[in-house]
């Protein structure tokens, strides 16, 4: 079987792989869609249809020792960085065979073979804690980086402000990126923030920061690596605003009836698959034939492995109860 | 009497008020232009227009703080936490802060505010967004915390916490928002005050949210003779007329959403055990949750929460045997 980490190793200098990492990705949220409309799935989920050029950018940019802090918006994060789709769908379905055997859910991908750390329901939650990474990582002088994926809407949120602060003072190994895919739940970025290029906040840090395109692998690869390489050696923290575009509604109970009119469709011919195919054409990686062989083939054997998973065993009862804590040890 | 959803009832509430009190505004994530995620404030934009009623950004703290600030200028702010846990964030602001505020002027400042939020377990949003969390307000001074177990209370309980000087918690067990009931809305609850949802002789049940409805469908299944107190307010809780009741049933049984260790019903329990010892049959027991994060599993999400089997179990228990009976957990053996 393969392991998650062979998985992320995979990806690193092939750019073929990444797309097709990136349609395994696609065809995968299309399932769980299906799979949450037909009511295998119970609870919420958060798909991250339009944002696969920003997970694999992160995940070749990144060493497997890295760490990063994300969010409920996990699928993506999760498969680029290397969770197979039967560990991430197991967890989605609540099957023992999930990457947090069951009890977690779609909202909280983990594992930390390939440095994804449990993915926050909480918005900001997880940007302390890839601040506490890196400053672990600047205290053990090691040269893994902590990094932070958060969506626009955190930015308005105290943990954002905070964290920023404190990786700026302390110089920690950090790199903030914000997957700005222009809705924070059901509102329009203009409606809850009063500027619309996120990263000038870091100017209150004095922290540098940059705006990348998220649509495009080779842009994000770009931005992020210059930002990895300034926290690797000791520069300090970065804030990223990767451009995006949230192609579905903020979760299963959105349709995303609120857009303008046009906008969706302005965005969709930057998809970033569409803008991935037309690089690897153009660089005859890739026919059109075989691009639409390798979605169809994605598409049954993921079709395939959802009805392998749908009957995998429930956890145990016992799952209940454990990983909840350690029994203090003997002691006078 | 209208038959309304819980929801509806919520509405309901919140536009009578709003209507009654132009001091009365709403905040919240998702409430004005898009009526609320469960759909708690349809239609209220629309009524009361945008300076009323405001989407905030994703900023727990700021908001809710700012509801403390406007509730002592004179406003009667309503926020809506989406979640309970989105409160987390905005701790401070309540607990230190806006329930502090009459103390430390010397009585002169009221908080008037109310904070709505969802809460509980049951549909699979997983151990991050299924927590009732209501001992972590139960114990500040300062604050109530009420909570709802169908539409009647739901209508009833929100415009008392709106009428309040003080702030007020109301935890609406999302659970519930799309059941039916009948709602008549010339009642308004005295905060503090349970609500008797059923009398009977043999033992007393103190429930809150959804567990009332789960303790009403045990003592079916029971098949015995019980007072079914409905708390409805956690902070203060009706101690008259749970100690009446107990007095009257010599036995009593308190249901709970909430983790075994820290929760109120313990308050409930010693309290009894201490003003009724010589009257007790039985020994008064708490039926909780394990001491385990939520878990998002189907199977293992219907054995969290007290479910109305094991209510009836041990109901039977306390009406046959001097002393309490086991969890479910250590009954099974799964856990200590």
């Amino acid at each position: 079987m393969t392991t998650s980490l062979e998985r992320r190793n995979a990806l690193y200098g092939n750019d073929l792989a990444c797309y097709e990492r990136m349609v395994e990705i696609r065809e995968f949220e299309k399932i769980t869609n299906a799979l949450f409309a037909a009511g295998s799935i119970r609870g919420t989920t958060h798909l991250a249809v339009g944002q696969e050029a920003l997970a694999l950018g992160m995940a070749t940019t990144l060493k497997p020792t890295d760490v990063i802090a994300g969010t409920y918006r996990s699928h993506a994060l999760a498969l680029a960085f290397g969770l197979t789709p039967h560990s991430v769908l197991g967890e989605i379905m609540g099957k023992a065979t999930g990457c947090c055997g069951g009890v977690g859910g779609s909202m909280h991908m983990c594992d930390t073979s390939v440095g994804v750390l449990p993915t926050s329901a909480i918005i900001g939650g997880g940007m302390p804690i890839a601040a506490g990474a890196a400053l672990a990582f600047q205290v053990q002088k090691s040269k893994n980086i902590g990094v932070a994926l958060f969506g626009d809407g955190a930015t308005n949120i105290g943990a954002f402000h905070e964290s920023l602060n404190l990786a700026a003072i302390w110089k920690l190994p950090v790199v903030f990126i914000c997957d700005n895919n222009v809705y924070g739940e059901y509102s329009r970025i203009n409606t809850t923030t009063p500027i619309e290029d996120l990263h000038k906040r870091a100017e209150s840090f004095a922290m540098p920061h940059m705006a990348i395109d998220g649509m495009d692998i080779h842009a994000v690869r770009k931005g992020i690596s210059e930002a990895v390489d300034r926290a690797r050696s000791g520069g300090g923290p970065t804030l990223v605003e990767a451009k995006t575009y949230r192609f579905s509604g903020h979760s299963r109970a959105d349709q995303a009836l609120y857009r303008p009119e046009g906008e969706l469709e302005k965005w969709q011919k930057r998809d970033p698959l569409l803008v991935t195919e037309q690089d690897l054409i153009a660089r005859k990686l890739i026919t059109q034939d075989q691009i639409d062989q390798m979605k169809s083939t994605m598409e049954s054997d993921l079709g395939a492995l959802a009805k392998k998973v749908e009957s995998d065993p429930e956890p145990e009862l016992s799952a209940m109860f454990s990983n909840i804590w350690t029994p203090a040890k003997a002691g006078k | 009497m209208t038959a309304m959803r819980v929801r509806q009832a919520i509405v309901a509430a919140l536009a009578d008020e709003m209507r009654a009190d132009e001091n009365v505004i709403f905040f919240g994530e998702d409430v004005a232009e898009a009526e609320g995620p469960f759909k708690t404030s349809e239609g209220i934009l629309e009524e009361f227009g945008p300076v009323r009623v405001r989407d905030t950004p994703i900023s727990e703290m700021g908001f809710t703080g700012a509801a403390v600030g406007a509730a002592m200028m004179g406003l009667k702010p309503v926020v809506e936490i989406m979640f309970i846990e989105f409160l987390g964030v905005a701790l401070d602001q309540v607990v230190t802060e806006g329930a502090k505020m009459r103390y430390l002027s010397n009585g002169t400042l009221s908080v008037p505010m109310t904070i709505r939020a969802s809460v509980g377990s049951g549909l699979g949003f997983g151990c991050q967004h299924s927590q009732t969390l209501e001992h972590w307000f139960a114990s500040t001074p300062g604050l109530k915390v009420l909570m709802p177990s169908d539409a009647q209370s739901a209508y009833s309980l929100l415009r008392a916490a709106i009428q309040d000087p003080d702030p007020v918690i109301v935890l609406e067990p999302r659970i519930l928002y799309a059941e039916r009931g009948e709602v008549d809305t010339s009642k308004v609850t005295k905060i503090g005050k349970a609500s008797m949802r059923a009398t009977g002789s043999d033992i007393t049940i103190v429930a809150l949210g959804h567990m009332v409805n789960i303790a009403e469908a045990a003592i079916k299944a029971a098949g015995v003779s019980a007072d079914l107190v409905d708390l409805q307010t956690i902070i203060p809780w009706d101690r008259e007329t749970v100690l009446a009741s107990v007095k009257k049933t010599g036995r009593l049984i308190v249901v709970e959403e909430a983790p075994q260790s820290g929760g109120w019903g313990s308050e409930i329990v010693a309290t009894v055990t201490a003003q009724l010892f010589s009257s007790l049959k039985s020994a008064p027991f708490r039926i909780t949750t394990p001491d385990v994060p939520v878990p998002f599993n189907g199977g293992l999400e219907a054995r969290f929460a007290p479910t109305s089997d094991d209510v009836a179990r041990q109901i039977k228990h306390a009406l046959s045997q001097s002393g309490a009976p086991q969890p479910w957990w250590v009954a099974e053996g799964v856990a200590k």
